[in-house]
């Protein structure tokens, strides 16, 4: 019942992101919506397509903290355990900042980000040897608007696949 | 850019050697007093410098130009004119200047010597008093015309004034261009006016806060070439890059000290807080300023380089703190509402610029050294990164209107009241303002 109740919630969640993001947004994108768009069905299980769709690349956090939401917790302990089965990736952890702030104190809070993420991943047993930082601060924005909706898309810590060391 | 820096050098200045025309003594000399908070513009008749081309009047419309926006000179309408400049070499009809209200008049020449320089030379006048204030000629080559025009904007600003000018100086700053997701960012240095824009990288990496040392023709920035964020030294002279220090992270926020023998950064430390380090040039060592578990960023020396200014959260949000040049005295100087950045130390010594985020706006402000006498001079949705002109009277910083897309270059006075937009190609952010050229 409880399992119901949450299967049947998420899909209106995923509706209020999207609109949020419709509503605020200067640049518009198609949002995906098909299985097919989504790359449900053919992103071969350990490959990078199938990190980002069915694990999740990055997590986002609140401004001005580099905190580990527990929204995010869930995310990278996914992204533990897949990295775990596939033992041969290396990671580079891009740490962002939203565009509220300076540019010297956002490149600063952008490696406190990606340091955290790092060492939540560490803790969950990822070695520290496969895991690179890097900070963009604020300039890498991935969503380009001047208000809310696109600030909290923007605070974000992604985690980048790199060499399939094979 | 070699050639050009020669011929800054091969730049004569021969001052005082006209004569002077004193036809009244005794009258107290028009003057413009800066400290007061508000400033009546002086009114100021620039005439077109006489010539053979239209040489003469480029020059005079370059030197009215920027008095006009240092907000303390209101130049008359050329049309009010009554008498035609013939001969600058004797003195003009007073009256014909203080019947238009001219407190000041300036007049000039432009011509061509044997060896294809310019001659530059102007008289500045005081139409009350009846007299010659000053008067100076330039040699140069015709490419410096507009240097020249800075130099005599500058020679009249102080006459006037009493301070040094700051009009013969550049910016260095960071061109914007492309959609904001995907921005291509690049070195470039222009006049402090807008003019003479050129590039000094291609665009290829992403390239932040360019700062001038204040002894030679160079710049320190910071560069993601090669996706290693780094503190970067470039000699304008021979375009020569070079990381600055081997230190194991990112290196951010760089500036020079006073006398251009060190650069202060920040180091990303390995728990991803930032501690604030020098590096002295010659040597290479690198000395650690601060140690806290927190972000410690963006240092600047004061003027006489005693004292370094910097943002931390130790305390929990972005405050501006200052220590001595060893790392010693931390302490905090904000205290008002929302949180404190990017400061930056007068030349003068006596104020700090900063940019403070407060009930969802970004504001430039000043405040004194202790952290007294808090002023803002402009506020709104995003501004950021004030510098400060060599003669600490006008901060530069660059502003994003909501909606935009891209920011912009400004720069306003110490009152607040007299903002300039300066016009670049681009989008365009990161200024600093460079020392007077000299």
């Amino acid at each position: 019942m409880r399992l119901l109740r949450g299967m049947t919630r998420s899909p209106m969640a995923v509706a209020m992101v999207a609109m949020l993001a419709l509503a605020g947004c200067a640049t518009k994108k198609p949002v995906p919506n098909t299985p097919a768009e989504l790359g449900l069905n053919n992103a071969a299980p350990g490959s990078s397509q199938d990190f980002t769709v069915n694990v999740g690349d990055r997590i986002f956090f609140d401004t001005d903290s580099s905190v580990i939401r527990a929204d995010a917790q869930a995310t990278l302990a996914k992204q533990a355990q897949w990295l775990g089965q596939y033992s041969n990736y290396t990671i580079t952890i891009e740490g962002h900042a939203d565009e509220r702030g300076t540019r010297e104190y956002n490149i600063a809070l952008g490696a406190r980000r990606a340091a955290a993420t790092r060492d939540f991943l560490a803790s969950r047993g990822v070695p520290a040897n496969r895991i690179n930082t890097i900070s963009y601060g604020k300039e890498r924005p991935v969503a380009a608007c001047d208000d809310i909706s696109c600030w909290t898309q923007n605070r974000r810590a992604v985690t980048v696949l790199a060499g399939a060391g094979s | 850019m070699k050639k050009f820096l020669r011929s800054i050098f091969a730049l004569l200045v021969l001052a005082g050697g006209m004569g002077l025309f004193v036809t009244m003594p005794a009258r107290a000399l028009v003057e413009i007093d800066i400290n007061k908070g508000n400033i009546e513009p002086l009114p100021i008749a620039i005439t077109d410098f006489l010539s053979g081309s239209e040489i003469g009047a480029r020059i005079s419309g370059v030197v009215e130009a920027d008095l006009r926006r240092s907000g303390l000179f209101a130049p008359i309408d050329h049309a009010a004119f009554i008498e035609k400049i013939s001969n600058p070499d004797i003195a003009p009809r007073f009256e014909d200047w203080k019947v238009i209200n001219a407190q000041a008049l300036v007049t000039g020449r432009v011509s061509r010597e044997a060896d294809g320089r310019l001659k530059a030379e102007f008289r500045l006048w005081d139409t009350f008093a009846g007299q010659q204030l000053s008067g100076e000629q330039f040699f140069t080559n015709e490419d410096n015309w507009r240097r020249v025009a800075h130099i005599i904007a500058d020679a009249i600003y102080q006459r006037l004034t009493g301070e040094k000018g700051y009009f013969d100086t550049r910016i260095v700053f960071i061109d914007e261009s492309g959609p904001r997701d995907k921005r291509i960012k690049r070195l470039a240095i222009m006049d402090q006016d807008g003019a003479n824009v050129r590039f000094l990288s291609g665009g290829e990496d992403l390239v932040l806060t360019p700062r001038f040392s204040p002894s030679r023709q160079e710049i320190t920035y910071m560069s993601f070439a090669g996706n290693r964020p780094r503190v970067y030294l470039l000699q304008l002279e021979t375009g020569q890059r070079e990381s600055v220090g081997n230190f194991p992270g990112m290196t951010f926020a760089p500036r020079f000290s006073p006398d251009g023998q060190k650069v202060i950064m920040s180091l990303g430390r390995d728990d991803g807080n930032s501690n604030i380090y020098t590096m002295d040039l010659r040597s290479r060592n690198t000395t650690r300023l601060t140690a806290t578990g927190a972000i410690d960023t963006s240092p600047s020396y004061s003027p006489d380089g005693g004292r370094i200014v910097f943002t931390s959260d130790r305390g929990g949000r972005a405050q501006i703190y200052v220590m001595g040049a060893d790392g010693s005295g931390q302490t905090r100087i904000s205290f008002g509402d929302g949180s404190y950045s990017t400061p930056v130390w007068s030349p003068r010594g006596d104020l700090i610029a900063f940019t403070k985020q407060s009930g969802g706006q970004f504001s430039i402000g000043v405040m004194k050294p202790d952290g007294s006498g808090e002023r803002v001079l402009t506020t709104g949705f995003h501004n950021e990164g004030p510098t400060w002109a060599p003669n600490g009277r006008v901060v530069m910083f660059f502003r994003q209107a909501a909606g935009a897309g891209g920011p912009a270059l400004y720069s306003v006075d110490l009152t607040g009241r007299n903002e300039q937009l300066i016009v670049t190609p681009n989008f365009a952010s990161d200024p600093a303002w460079s020392p007077l050229l000299e």
